[in-house]
């Protein structure tokens, strides 16, 4: 009998498990998945929880209900990877095998890489919302807060899903115009990139729409340290803004387990090819999802078109046959941007978002790097799809590489 | 793309100025390229763009800013006070390598 392994039952471990043990014959593959964590986060919710839009229940879910039967579920926390002997060693001391292992164990934010983030005002003055603790946190705070400058700040590049700072905002605008406070509110996005967004003409879309609702953007801006006793921020330059409320998407990193493993890059990312998913080390690992340290966004939807690749490419490696270099850093994002509306944008490693129709050319529903509310309701109804479809291993009618039918340059 | 003479050698340059051609560098390209943002050269600046010279060459990317102060034996502090404005640029650009890249 021959071992599969995966390492993470996330987005990206739990589609790879489910879609793999529907393909691989049990009588020759063993499938197992290992976590320690019996809870599943819908990690996309988070971004609704500080604003009250989303409740705790509405992003967990038991990690076992989601795999399928014949997976063998294993809950442990992972010491550490032996790739040279094809063992995986888990904290418990127990040593598992493998012929073939797939690395899904994500990313996580880490508040300790910067100094003075997590003193005194952490969770009082300081929080963040990529954690379901930060977000609750924050949901309690933004009831009672009275008021004064909120700033939003990204440490260092890359994060998950990178447009979630901006939806914070656009949510954040919308909050205190319902609750007829946005006159008190000073609105800071304090980023290290050189303007809202990388890619030009997303940029523009984006940092217009931040223009409209009257939220400040200070680039270039490179976390050094915080100043809880002054209340303000200070970059490695030398310059300093000040906050009320400070809202941090602190470092993102790759899991503990790759560092302990010593199979990381400078933020435990894994090096991996970025367009056949393979371990540009070890010819045995695959890896997927925010684990890796390829180009394209950390994001679910990604996850999602790697392991269409990933699962072709499995099968091509038990056949000993060449592995397809499919991926092509396909990514597509809703974004919300408050009072009810939405933007799509959609790209890849070559091709930055364009304006167009989507996912049916000139039909859509859904309007590419527009405004719109059927956009909103795209993003609304995509937890839906995440618990029914996507997590089982359904076939979504989403081809893996981006297209250009339906776009316009 | 434009040239420019840089130290008696006539070099390729992109939109950002960046070095086009990694193997075209030699020090006192480096040395006029510092000059040109009010850089002068110092060992650790040269401990810094060894590293990056190296890690390029091995890599195929000009390596960022936290790659460097994990590396090289040089703190973010340190690298603010060699390259003010900006180091992760600054080191790659005197290294004659092309701007890092910055994710989406």
């Amino acid at each position: 009998m021959k071992k599969l392994l995966v390492l993470g039952a996330g987005t990206a471990g739990t589609m790879v498990v489910n879609k793999m043990r529907r393909i691989l014959d049990p009588d020759e593959w063993m499938i197992s998945v290992v976590d320690q964590e019996e809870t599943h986060y819908y990690q996309p919710g988070f971004l609704f929880i500080p604003f009250g839009i989303y409740g705790k229940r509405d992003v967990i879910r038991s990690r076992r209900e989601y795999i399928v039967p014949g997976v063998e579920m294993i809950m442990a926390g992972i010491d550490a990877i032996q790739p040279d002997q094809d063992k995986v060693r888990l904290k418990d001391g127990r040593v598992l095998s493998y012929d073939l292992l797939v690395i899904a164990t994500g990313a996580r934010v880490d508040p300790s890489e910067t100094e003075g983030l997590m003193d005194v005002g952490w969770r009082r003055d300081i929080f963040d919302f990529y954690t379901p603790d930060g977000s609750l946190a924050l949901a309690r705070k933004l009831r009672t807060w009275e008021g004064g400058r909120l700033v939003v700040n990204v440490a260092e590049m890359p994060i998950k899903c990178p447009v979630a700072p901006l939806e914070f905002l656009f949510l954040a605008d919308h909050f205190f115009h319902k609750r007829n406070m946005r006159h008190k509110v000073e609105l800071v996005y304090v980023t290290p990139l050189d303007g809202a967004f990388t890619s030009p003409r997303a940029s523009v879309l984006l940092g217009d729409i931040l223009g409209r609702k009257d939220i400040e953007v200070v680039t270039e801006f490179n976390i050094g340290s915080v100043d809880f006793d002054s209340r303000l921020i200070r970059s490695w330059d030398e310059r300093e803004e000040g906050y009320d409320l400070l809202v941090s998407i602190p470092v993102n990193k790759g899991s503990g387990v790759i560092q302990r493993s010593d199979m990381g890059d400078e933020l435990d990312f894994v090096p991996t090819d970025p367009h056949t998913l393979l371990s540009k080390e070890h010819d045995n690992i695959f890896v997927v999802g925010d684990a890796t340290d390829l180009p394209s966004s950390k994001a679910g939807s990604v996850a999602h078109f790697q392991v269409d690749v990933l699962q072709e490419n499995i099968l091509r490696w038990i056949d000993g046959l060449g592995l397809l270099p499919e991926f092509d850093g396909h990514a597509n994002c809703f974004i919300e941007s408050g009072f009810g509306k939405g933007i799509l944008i959609d790209f890849n490693y070559e091709m930055e978002p364009l304006p167009g129709k989507f996912p049916l050319p000139g039909a859509g529903p859904f309007s590419l790097l527009e405004e719109t509310r059927m956009n909103h309701w795209g993003k609304m109804m995509f937890r839906w799809v995440y618990w029914n479809m996507l997590l089982p291993g359904a076939e979504l009618p989403l081809e893996a590489q981006m297209s250009m039918a339906g776009k316009r340059r | 793309m434009p040239t420019e003479t840089i130290a008696g050698h006539t070099i390729e340059l992109d939109a950002n100025g960046f070095m086009t051609d990694a193997a075209a560098w030699n020090r006192e390209i480096a040395l006029e390229m510092a000059a040109r943002v009010g850089i002068e050269l110092t060992d650790k600046h040269w401990k810094v763009i060894e590293f990056c010279r190296k890690d390029a060459k091995e890599k195929g990317v000009a390596p960022g800013l936290r790659r460097i102060t994990k590396n090289a034996g040089v703190s973010m502090r340190d690298m603010y006070q060699l390259f003010p404005k900006g180091p992760g640029k600054l080191a790659a650009l005197v290294s004659g390598l092309p701007k890092p890249k910055s994710c989406v």
